[in-house]
């Protein structure tokens, strides 16, 4: 596996201002940490999955893969080229835009309510590929095709289409210009069950036949376990654990993903209300945070001395598991599922 | 007439039907809906987008949109009948006896009045405070739904509070009157999980406490699983199955509770095993709707699946199934 | 296109006052573009020994104070009247949307200074303002469209600066970003469209206020300029006659002033109905 990732970020931050003005002065400016020094890698054909919650800067840490906005600091390496320093005005000329392509959560919103699903689909083609004519008209129904997507539907409005229609069309619009890498966020939160499941495989089975690779954010973790092979998890502008997915979820080790999981309800397992992980209190201010203070500190179980001195860094506890705290301990968490081995209780050093 | 708490059950719907009057037609609602709830019990509605388990709920609380229309059926609620009852019964029954906490909890709250104040409001409408008592007893409120500093945030205003804090307060202006019914319409959806556990835990707690019985309306089978003892499955206006929670998930009878159960990713799915529901609703317009709405998208469909009436299997210990070729 | 064409009929035949402002306004159309051709006098010929004659059946509205007669005068001012207002509506609605778009959607010194611009516009009391323009500049037909342009403007510059700022956050724009759109074509081709419903809506009725600004310019003498027909000037030579006795000078053209401005009013009304996207299925 030594190709190299198909996209490698490091150092990323992304801070907005905060300028109170006090007449004509300024005050000293304070700023608000969306993104925090966030560092992953995307590899060819992988599909990697991003949970947190509100607040914890996964929109804005989506936002600046897909080069919408700019980063304050940090290098966002796409194939190998450095795309960050490209102005978010400007990177839709290049030729890379159509290699990072987005599919939105509310596909109702992401459409323009003016146009014909073909035109939706048609945009990016005749932006990116400049296609026109009968070239556009055939990749349009290609992908449509592609998608699940009866031709017949390319003519109606989205107010003319159901939730599940309205997000294929936004699949189909995102795929058209053949990327490499896709953004999901949150692409069936809107939907019903019944149709989750449908759109699931139709992005699985894409995957597959189209050679992509996915950045898959989703607040449903077990939506997330369906589909990704890796998992980051978010808070307050960090990445405080990554690692492969079933491996996170059978036994997770930083605090705050131990308290997500056992938040989740199961189907069939009622006894995870006892063993609930409490985290009381509401996340930090994200303005101006210590540098030097832990982001879950305050609320986390398992608080030392180190964690209000010095901040934890990402680091590797096990082979391919990185973990951003000063004491990392995997533990299994018992689900309904086949019995697991018992993994040792790690506790480094910070 | 007032509401008898000890009536078993406390609330008995049966055969409700409800349809809309609108400008492309009359959509037929609710199509014969009947459950029952205990006192103390909790019940989960379970049921995709368009299954009618908010009309229902609405139907309880007599909170139905205007172009409306019961067309059969009775809500019986502690020995009261609330379709037919006087306007004004009806108004001392709505908050003192039976209570609604709606999705979306910043919107449902008044903008622009302090929380405190709206509890106080409720307090006043209904319990057997006087106006001196109620702001003292809005603070106890808000301390039972742990919400921190309790007297500073009396004053605060919805916008100033999270979306968690939002539904808490919702959970103190439910309950500030003691209800003997709690109608959760979504409660979390929108909220974070960590969140969402919270604020279930917090149902859950305060309604075991006062021995309250619950009335869960989700579209999240899971969530029913961890916090109800019966579920009730809804399908494009008709109640498909009922029972309690273990037997459902461990043998459902209905071929739409079996798919619904498959569909939804749990601990050990695997995507290949995901399974994913045919078809879509019917038009609830038609006037020409077969007798099991689900038929349409069901294997396990014939003839006698279209014709009314529809059969209902009953086995006691609180089952109940309404199909012609039961699992 | 056919179904917002089978919803407009649906919104008209449930709807008899806004049938009946469409037919009016075919009505006028059909006066200002054909009238002039089929009127039975010349609207310039005077004959003083007919001189204020009420209505008969030769002169089915009468004839003013120098033999000319009202009926045809109407028709042929209907013409000056709505070109004045097509026109100078036309001016405001282009310009302003062009600008409030900026407005809402740049946001930052563009917005600023825009607002400004517009702010001192509608610091006037606008038929002041009007008055002001066509004094300083002349009473030319041209002036008067630009006046009545003017202070039209800031009603397309707000309506198009706040439906502007509510879109730009909108997920369709992001997704127009990703698709390699440029910023102009965003504001162009994706928020114009989803504006210009409440544009059109807003055109129809600031026609009717255009008419009167023209009208009452010409009515205080800084409009158009005898012997032209228009209405305003009609009805300002028709008052002096009322207290005489000879009400039908003024009283044809407020008519027909009045039932334009109610037309185009009703047709706004109606127009909202039929673009309102809440009322489609």
């Amino acid at each position: 596996m030594l190709t190299a990732p198909l996209l490698e970020v490091s150092g990323l931050r992304k801070l907005y201002p905060m300028v109170a003005a006090k007449g004509w002065r300024r005050a000293p400016a304070s700023s608000l940490h969306a993104v925090d020094g966030v560092g992953l890698t995307i590899g060819k054909g992988e599909t990697v999955g991003l949970v947190g919650e509100s607040g914890c800067g996964k929109s804005t840490l989506v936002r600046l893969l897909a080069r919408l906005i700019d980063p304050s600091a940090g290098t966002i390496r796409f194939a190998g080229a450095d795309i960050g320093t490209v102005p978010a005005r400007r990177f839709g000329r290049g030729k890379e835009r159509a290699h990072i392509q987005m599919v939105f959560q509310d596909a109702t919103d992401s459409l323009n309510p003016r146009f014909t699903a073909f035109r939706a689909i048609a945009d990016p083609l005749r932006r990116l590929s400049r296609l026109t004519g009968t070239a556009l008209r055939a990749r349009v129904e290609e992908v449509a095709r592609l998608t699940g997507l009866p031709p017949e539907l390319l003519g109606r409005f989205p107010h003319q289409l159901s939730g599940g229609q309205k997000a294929r069309v936004g699949i189909a619009r995102a795929i058209a210009v053949e990327p490499r890498l896709l953004i999901l966020d949150e692409p069936t939160s809107a939907l019903d069950v019944s149709v989750q499941a449908v759109i699931l495989q139709l992005l699985e089975d894409l995957k597959q036949r189209l050679g992509l690779s996915y950045l898959f954010v989703s607040h449903d973790l077990n939506v997330v376990r369906l589909l990704c092979d890796r998992i980051l998890v978010m808070y307050l502008g960090h990445i405080v654990e990554s690692g492969p997915a079933e491996a996170v979820f059978a036994a997770p080790s930083h605090p705050y993903t131990k308290a997500l999981l056992s938040a989740v309800p199961s189907l069939g397992n009622s006894a995870t209300r006892e063993r609930r992980l409490k985290l009381p209190g509401e996340p930090r201010s994200p303005i101006d945070p210590d540098p030097n203070v832990c982001p879950l500190y305050g609320r986390c179980f398992q608080a030392t001395d180190a964690c209000k001195t010095t901040m934890p860094a990402l680091r590797e506890v096990m082979p391919a598991r990185h973990v951003a705290c000063h004491l990392p301990a995997l533990e299994a968490v018992p689900r309904a599922g086949p019995p697991l081995e018992p993994v040792a209780a790690v506790a480094l050093r910070g | 007439m007032s509401v008898d708490r000890r009536a078993v059950p406390l609330l008995a719907i049966e055969d409700l039907s409800i349809e809309f009057r609108t400008r492309s037609g009359v959509v037929q609602a609710l199509d014969s809906v009947g459950f029952a709830i205990k006192r103390g019990e909790t019940m989960a509605l379970v049921g995709e987008s368009g299954s009618g388990k908010s009309v229902t709920a609405y139907a309880v609380m007599g909170i139905l949109d205007a172009a409306a229309r019961v067309t059969q059926g009775s809500i019986v609620f502690g020995g009261l009948e609330l379709l037919t009852v006087e306007r004004k019964v009806l108004d001392e029954v709505r908050g003192r006896e039976v209570a609604i906490i709606f999705q979306n909890p910043r919107t449902a709250l008044n903008p622009i009045r302090p929380i405190g104040r709206q509890i106080a409001d409720i307090l006043l409408r209904h319990g057997n405070v006087t106006a001196a008592q109620a702001p003292a007893r809005a603070i106890e409120m808000l301390a039972r739904v742990r919400i921190p500093d309790p007297k500073r945030r009396a004053a605060a205003y919805p916008f100033e509070l999270s979306g968690g804090m939002c539904q808490r307060v919702m959970i103190a202006l439910a309950l500030a009157c003691e209800p003997a019914l709690l109608i959760a319409d979504e409660p979390t959806t929108g909220l974070d999980i960590t969140t969402q556990a919270v604020i279930m835990d917090l149902i859950a707690e305060l309604a075991s406490a006062h021995n309250m019985a619950t009335l869960l309306i989700t579209h999240d089978l899971a969530l029913a699983a961890e916090y109800c003892d019966h579920i009730a499955v809804m399908h494009a206006g008709q109640i498909v199955e009922i029972a309690p929670k273990q037997q459902l998930f461990a043998s459902p009878r209905h071929p739409y509770t079996a798919k619904l159960i498959a569909a939804t990713p749990g601990d050990t799915t695997r995507l290949d095993t995901l399974a994913a529901i045919p078809g879509g609703l019917p038009d609830l317009r038609r006037v020409d709707l077969p007798a099991c709405r689900y038929s349409a998208r069901c294997e396990r469909q014939s003839d006698d699946c279209l014709v009314p009436p529809l059969p209902r299997h009953g086995h006691g210990d609180g089952r109940l199934v309404m199909c012609q070729h039961p699992l | 296109m056919t179904e917002a064409l089978r919803h407009a009929r649906y919104v008209l035949a449930e709807n008899p006052v806004t049938l009946f402002a469409f037919a009016l306004f075919t009505f006028l159309v059909l006066c200002a573009v054909a009238g002039p051709s089929l009127v039975p006098y010349d609207p310039l010929a005077s004959d003083t020994a007919r001189a204020l004659t009420g209505p008969s059946a030769s002169h089915l509205f009468g004839t003013d104070q120098l033999g000319r007669d009202i009926f045809s005068r109407i028709i042929v001012a209907t013409r000056v009247d709505l070109g004045i207002a097509v026109t100078s509506v036309a001016l405001a609605f282009a310009i302003g949307t062009l600008l409030g778009i900026s407005a809402g959607y740049f946001g930052g010194w563009t917005d600023r200074i825009i607002g400004r611009v517009v702010d001192t516009i509608m610091a006037f009391p606008l038929f002041v303002l009007a008055m002001g323009i066509v004094a300083a500049l002349g009473n030319t037909l041209a002036n008067i469209v630009y006046a009545t342009a003017i202070i039209n403007l800031p009603i397309y510059a707000r309506l198009a600066r706040t439906e502007a700022n509510v879109r730009r956050e909108a997920g369709f724009v992001e997704a127009a970003r990703l698709c390699g759109n440029s910023e102009a074509r965003i504001v162009l081709g994706q928020v114009l469209p989803n504006i210009m419903p409440l544009m059109m809506v807003q055109v129809s009725l600031t026609l009717g206020y255009a008419i009167l600004n023209a009208a009452g310019l010409s009515f205080i003498g800084l409009g158009v300029r005898p012997p032209t027909a228009e209405w305003g000037i009609m009805v300002a030579d028709g008052a002096s006659f009322i207290v005489s006795g000879e009400w039908w000078v003024a009283f044809f053209p407020g008519l027909f002033l009045m039932a334009a401005v109610f037309c185009f009013n009703l047709m706004g009304d109606g127009l909202r109905d039929i673009v309102d996207p809440r009322m489609r299925t």
